[in-house]
């Protein structure tokens, strides 16, 4: 019956969106949704009900209001490299592609900022800026291929997020539609622009508070030269206390890395970076500035890890060695899938100092489960990405993966951390959102998001879940043995 | 004083609908429209409560003073990279948060909210909450902590907050250079597109002071792509205490002050009355008696904003009207918070 229904719903809804968008604009063949059915968690598929393809900002106006008035739930969607299920489509709604808005709008070398359309690249934007010897901090791995709108609804970091800070640190406004359509448009070129910092709500808030249209990002001078420093650690332990003295010298690195051994095998076969593959730790440590002020900043670097007990330590020599000490780390989710048919992302972020009882725990982890992971890790920001290896085809094995993955966001948790640093919460962890926050607080957030969208339809049952969902999960968080509202239904 | 005796002031307050007036040291009391309620005293909920230099992480309770907290973070060589007006002694950390001031170094370090990890909050109904948390990254949930960042008060108690602090430049240089408005304008802009190390900038009847911090080797390169002359360290110091805590004689005077921002890069904005520059021409403040309205028209016509200061009358509104659909989420936000509409009432903006 479901089927029946959602067929005229669809050609109900698909003839509403025609009457303002071209019909190569509205999806809803298989064959042509079918890309559409997942992003980078490809582990949650579903097919959308009609996929929309706006190339205009009145056009986005129009398919929010006909959304609206149609109770179609809406799901933004960038480039799909995603990996917490954030743009997984509604099967009963719309797909909203922002992918057509491609144009860089303006470079402004004096001010230092770029004005972007949502579906531009990250790395497209520092590519506009380099001629003018400027570029755009945040640098997430998939940096060649994720959109700045896709950034903007997960606050996305990257390997030099410890100087330059997150997404939220280098986006000075957006403009954008709520979900009935209304034309917002939250900070300003100017600094701390007046009332309540919306922006820095809006940023990070998975696609659910609105839709954006148009970014302004901040723009760094390039710094003049970089290098990076390759230290080998016997010990996964020591190399984490190593970060902590780097840090205590005074220094904020450009990049600081760890990857443990499992990792630097997988990637060694898969680049050739050069890693030390007898050491249990590797640190990669990247200084930038003037030439004179890399060199004394390496060299401090190298005296404090020296003393931490680095048993070997080479620097780049030029800037193609730079970069190949990097490829291994950048490449390292890549390689990990060349080692195994399958592998699983996590992305916790803890203190610095529990680094060494977290890597012990996800080991015995590896024992329990049955499964490799091999741990890549934004040391200086404790920002740890386990991948866990596994089979699909296997049976049970995505199962266990995902017991396993629930334990170590639970440990993160646990240890006074968060259950994801970069990558957001998506429709996969949400079930640990349950631990993390309080019921209290989950019910703020619910009623945040009923203020920008009181139906309930922008990307709807994500990133925050219900207290239903909570009770069902069974993992609620019980403030001093009660339970909120106790009137609520619980299943 | 327990966090519970805070909670259970807010909670008899929101049952009788007595509006309340959130207040630390008191050192803001002319920041925002006029305070009104029943004086909740922060005061008393203070102190560090962990501090790890190697974390960058300090998290303490509202009445902390900030004098204290900066100079537990001196002793590890440590500091707030926003520089915090104190704009008296009795400066608190919950009221430099809630108001969200940050000093000459927002231009390259960033502001408060760019520093704020997490909160602990009493909302309006005295339920206590913890958003964000004490680590770099972390993105479950809305940010709720930064935007609570800057919101006086008019949202939520902070009770307690977790801060990023950086290390301390290892050197630090100021310079003063002869330049006239228009050109100082370009000159710091075009500086904040090189790599330098510029911490500082501030411009004032002819004379463009520029504040250098860093490694010895930045800070003497830089100083050779500059120019102009150097000052004494103390004098240097005792210059950028006077302009973040407005001590300096520009800020003196009957008229109103005005706090203007606009994009950096903006021409000047053509009111008649005293300017000082800085953020590389991000902030301007105006001491004039030209009219609200013209001040916020032309504030407007440059992309901008203008805050009425420090004010004898501030009939006008401290800031600058919203557009209705931000109108519209604000009073949404505010009873989502604070649906008794008692914390802080009218200290932002009139509430409906």
């Amino acid at each position: 019956m479901g089927e029946v229904l959602s067929a005229s719903r669809q050609r109900e809804v698909a003839r509403a969106l025609r009457a303002f968008l071209p019909a190569r604009a509205v999806l809803y063949d298989e064959e042509d949704t079918r890309p559409y059915e997942c992003d980078g968690l490809t582990a949650y598929r579903r097919l959308p009900m009609v996929v929309a393809l706006p190339e205009t900002e009145e056009q986005v106006r129009r398919v929010l209001q006909s959304c609206s008035a149609m109770g179609v739930p809406v799901v933004p969607r960038g480039a799909g490299t995603g990996l917490s299920g954030g743009a997984l489509p509604p099967g009963d709604g719309i797909l909203l592609s922002m992918a057509k808005f491609m144009r860089i709008l303006r470079v402004d070398p004096l001010a230092r900022v770029a004005v972007v359309q949502p579906g531009v690249r990250n790395a497209a934007i520092s590519e506009a800026a380099a001629p003018f010897g400027l570029y755009y901090a945040p640098d997430p791995s998939s940096q060649i291929a994720c959109t700045i709108g896709g950034n903007v609804a997960e606050n996305s970091g990257g390997v030099h997020c410890l100087k330059y800070g997150l997404t939220v640190h280098n986006v000075l406004r957006v403009r954008g539609f709520t979900i009935d359509g209304e034309p917002v448009e939250l900070g300003s070129e100017a600094p701390d622009s007046p009332g309540y910092d919306l922006l820095a709500l809006a940023i990070g808030s998975e696609g659910m508070l609105l839709v954006v249209t148009e970014v302004t990002v901040k723009l760094l001078p390039q710094p003049q030269s970089a290098k990076v420093l390759m230290a080998s650690f016997d010990d996964v332990e020591n190399a984490g206390r190593a970060v902590a003295d780097v840090i205590a010298a005074g220094i904020i690195p450009a990049g600081l890395e760890m990857m443990d051994r499992p990792a630097t095998h997988a990637v060694e076969q898969f680049v050739g970076a050069g890693y030390d593959l007898e050491a249990a730790a590797i640190l990669l440590c990247e200084s930038d500035g003037a030439p004179e002020e890399v060199e004394d900043e390496i060299a401090r670097v190298k005296e404090v890890l020296q003393r931490s007990g680095a048993s070997r330590m080479s620097e780049s020599r030029s800037e193609a060695e730079r970069l190949r000490f990097w490829s291994g780390r950048k490449a390292a989710f890549p390689a990990v899938g060349r080692i195994s048919p399958d592998y699983y992302c996590m992305d916790g972020t803890i203190p610095r100092k529990r680094l060494g009882e977290v890597l012990n725990f996800i080991a015995q982890m590896e024992a329990k489960y049955g499964l490799r992971c091999p741990n890549v890790f934004h040391a200086g920001d404790g920002n740890l990405h386990p991948l866990i290896l596994f089979d699909a085809n296997k049976p049970d094995e995505l199962h266990r993966t995902e017991q396993f993955a629930a334990e170590v966001l639970e440990k993160c948790i646990e240890v006074g951390g968060t259950i994801t640093g970069e990558h957001g919460v998506g429709i996969e962890k949400i079930n640990q959102m349950c631990i993390q926050f309080r019921p209290e607080e989950l019910e703020l957030f619910l009623a945040v998001k009923r203020a920008f969208d009181p139906a309930g339809l922008l990307n709807p049952g994500k990133a925050v879940p219900t207290l239903a969902r909570c009770a069902e999960y069974g993992r609620m968080r019980v403030h001093r043995g009660k339970l909120p509202h106790p009137e609520l239904p619980r299943f | 004083m327990t966090l519970e005796q805070l909670q259970e002031a807010i909670r008899d307050a929101a049952a009788n609908a007595t509006p309340l007036r959130l207040r630390g040291g008191g050192s803001k009391d002319f920041y925002g429209n006029e305070p009104r309620g029943t004086i909740l005293d922060t005061r008393g909920y203070a102190g560090i409560v962990s501090y790890e230099p190697t974390e960058l992480v300090v998290t303490a309770r509202c009445g902390t003073l900030l004098s204290e907290l900066e100079s537990v973070l001196d002793g590890e060589a440590q500091c707030l990279p926003f520089e915090p007006p104190h704009f008296g002694p009795e400066a608190t950390l919950g009221g430099c948060v809630a108001a969200g001031l940050s000093g000459p170094r927002r231009a390259s370090a960033g502001a408060v909210r760019d520093f704020v990890l997490g909160t602990k909050i009493v909302d309006g109904r005295g339920r206590l909450m913890s958003f964000g948390g004490q680590v770099m990254k972390n993105v479950a949930g809305y940010d709720v902590t930064r935007m609570l960042v800057g919101s006086l008060g008019t949202l939520a108690l902070l009770a307690e907050m977790s801060v990023k602090v950086l290390p301390r430049p290892a050197a630090e240089l100021s310079l003063k250079l002869e330049m006239p408005l228009e050109r100082a304008i370009e000159a710091m802009n075009r500086w904040a597109a090189r790599p330098l190390p510029i911490t500082g900038t501030a411009w004032l009847e002819g004379e463009l002071a520029v504040r250098l911090s860093g490694s010895q080797v930045a800070v003497r390169a830089a100083r050779e792509a500059i120019g102009g002359a150097a000052l004494e360290p103390a004098q240097g110091e005792a210059f950028w205490r006077a302009i973040r805590e407005h001590t300096h004689p520009f800020f003196s005077g009957p008229e109103p002050l005005w706090r203007i921002a606009l994009p950096s890069a903006a021409r000047a904005l053509g009111i008649n009355g005293r300017t000082l520059i800085e953020w590389s021409g991000g902030l301007r403040w105006l001491k004039s008696t030209a009219g609200a309205s013209a001040v916020r028209d032309a504030a407007r016509a440059l992309q901008g904003h203008a805050t009425l200061f420090r004010a004898a009358d501030k009939s006008a509104g401290a800031f600058m009207p919203l557009p209705p659909a931000l109108a519209r989420l604000h009073n949404e936000l505010k009873a989502v918070f604070d649906p008794a509409s008692i914390l802080n009432p009218g200290r932002m903006y009139a509430e409906r």
